[in-house]
């Protein structure tokens, strides 16, 4: 599989998240608060909507529309309306770059 | 014009469906993600501290209110525990179904079930239904959560002041959640997965209101329906007050929230019980700012929306008569005027389909 370069590390506050798009294929890249980065499939899956305007707090994103959350880490979604868990993407970092491992 | 249908299954749903209308992006003014961020901060504090003064206040006016019963002198102690248990329980529900009262998930999940139960909601199935009234606010046969049907229903709404359509809705629907899970049109919202957890609560919401009543029976006295229950109904009327002015009068079947919700300066007092929720307009747009961040996302965005109402009355005298007007021409809207600064309504949004449009009536 394919490591795609998707961002600097400092593109990325810590406890935040960007929005990153390949080909026909849109990602969220998270900064969590002891530094690792994460990635997961950029929509939400309650509703289509892009996690990127939503709030990171701790290991959760939350979602903008409805408030759902999920576990970054691991893509599990924690509080309805979210009920489908999200995919989730291998991620190295390399001088300095963010890489996530596409499918 | 066929009148509007507002059954899920009706044509209008489907309309909505088939036109692209739910599938349509809703307008948001313009935020630097830094200051967003900042907004959408989540804390315990203001909230354990309006729940310690809400829950305080119920205990000390009830407590009061029994200690005087059966005399008129009780009678404020119950109209004011009312307003609490009958409308702040509206906006408890309300912001901790969104999660954004407290930081801690627990306490978020502690305070929206004891409100749904007060307000008369199954907490399984209002979760849902509330998703979809932000997904597609005021889309006739979509939206669960309309309060105004078109044409109007005069009585209807003020009857329910005093919490009564809710009631005889509620009961009913209350049974055959016990009895059954979700009804054929809950079933449009709630996913399947939830089925079996809409029962589950509406099983204890009805054991708790037998014991109640068969509490009331055996003393031979409604003192019990007064601290349960009946507070729905006699301290309904300021949630229904202020619930009308969130979207009545105004558009339907459009993507810009700014032309179906309305924004009302309200007296401290109101938006204690209402918890800032008179900041509809905001609200809607930015569902993950907490209620105590509303009045600062107002000062940030309020240049891109239409002046606010500046009071309780003012907004009602703006609101009624276009409710009153619609009752004989339901496509009669009152259109929102944007200040100079805002962004313009994009037309296209406001008459997103074609399809969906009536006769513009607007002013
Ligand atoms: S779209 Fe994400 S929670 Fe609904």
């Amino acid at each position: 599989m394919p490591w795609i370069d998707a961002c600097a590390t400092d593109d990325i506050e810590e406890e935040d998240l960007i929005r990153f798009d390949h080909g026909s294929q849109t990602f969220a890249v998270y900064h969590s608060p002891e530094g690792e980065f994460y990635a997961t499939e950029g929509l939400c899956t309650h509703e289509n909507v892009h996690l990127c305007d939503g709030l990171v707090m701790g290991h959760l994103v939350e979602c903008p529309k409805h408030n759902g959350q999920f576990d970054y880490r691991t893509g599990e979604a924690m509080r309805p309306p979210v009920c489908v868990n999200l995919k989730t993407f291998p991620v190295k970092v390399e001088g300095g770059r963010v890489f996530i491992e596409v499918a | 014009m066929a009148r509007r249908d507002y059954s899920p299954f009706g044509p209008d749903a489907q309309r909505a469906v088939e036109s692209g209308l739910t599938a349509a992006e809703w307008y948001h003014t313009e935020v630097p993600r830094k200051v967003m961020k900042e907004l959408m901060q989540r804390s315990d504090q203001p909230a354990i501290r309006d729940t310690i003064i809400l829950y305080g206040g119920m205990i000390l006016l009830a407590g009061i209110g029994i200690a005087l019963w059966p005399s008129w002198w009780s009678a404020p102690f119950w109209l004011a525990y009312g307003v609490l248990y009958g409308s702040a329980s509206d906006s408890r529900w309300h912001e901790c179904g969104h999660g954004t009262a407290f930081r801690t998930p627990w306490m978020n999940n502690l305070v929206y079930e004891i409100a749904s139960f007060m307000i008369m909601r199954n907490s399984a199935t209002w979760r849902w239904s509330h998703a979809r009234h932000h997904s597609e606010t005021y889309f006739v046969g979509r939206d669960p959560e309309i309060a105004v049907m078109r044409p109007p229903e005069l009585a209807k709404l003020i009857l329910n002041f005093f919490g009564i359509i809710d009631v005889i809705r509620f009961f009913p629907t209350l049974i055959r959640n016990a009895i059954g899970g979700p009804t054929a049109e809950e079933r449009t919202f709630v996913p399947q997965s939830e089925w079996g957890k809409v029962q589950r609560v509406a099983i204890v919401h009805l054991s708790i209101y037998v014991a109640t009543i068969g509490l009331a029976l055996w003393q031979g006295s409604i003192l019990p329906l007064m601290v349960v229950g009946l507070p729905r109904m006699y301290g309904a009327w300021h949630h229904v007050m202020t619930g009308l002015l969130q979207h009545g009068g105004l558009a339907d079947n459009v993507v810009d929230h700014r032309l179906n919700s309305r924004t009302v300066y309200m007296n401290p007092i109101s938006r204690f019980i209402y918890w800032n929720m008179n900041y509809h307009v905001e609200h809607h747009m930015f569902p993950m700012v907490p209620y105590h961040a509303l009045p600062r996302l107002h000062e940030v965005i309020k240049n891109d929306l239409p002046p606010p109402n500046r009071s309780i009355a003012e907004a009602f005298a703006e609101m009624w008569p276009a409710i009153k007007r619609q009752v004989l021409n339901e496509d009669y809207f009152l259109k929102r005027d944007l200040p100079p600064t805002a962004k313009p309504y994009r037309e296209d949004f406001h008459q997103y389909v074609p399809s969906m449009t009536r006769p513009a009536a607007a002013e």
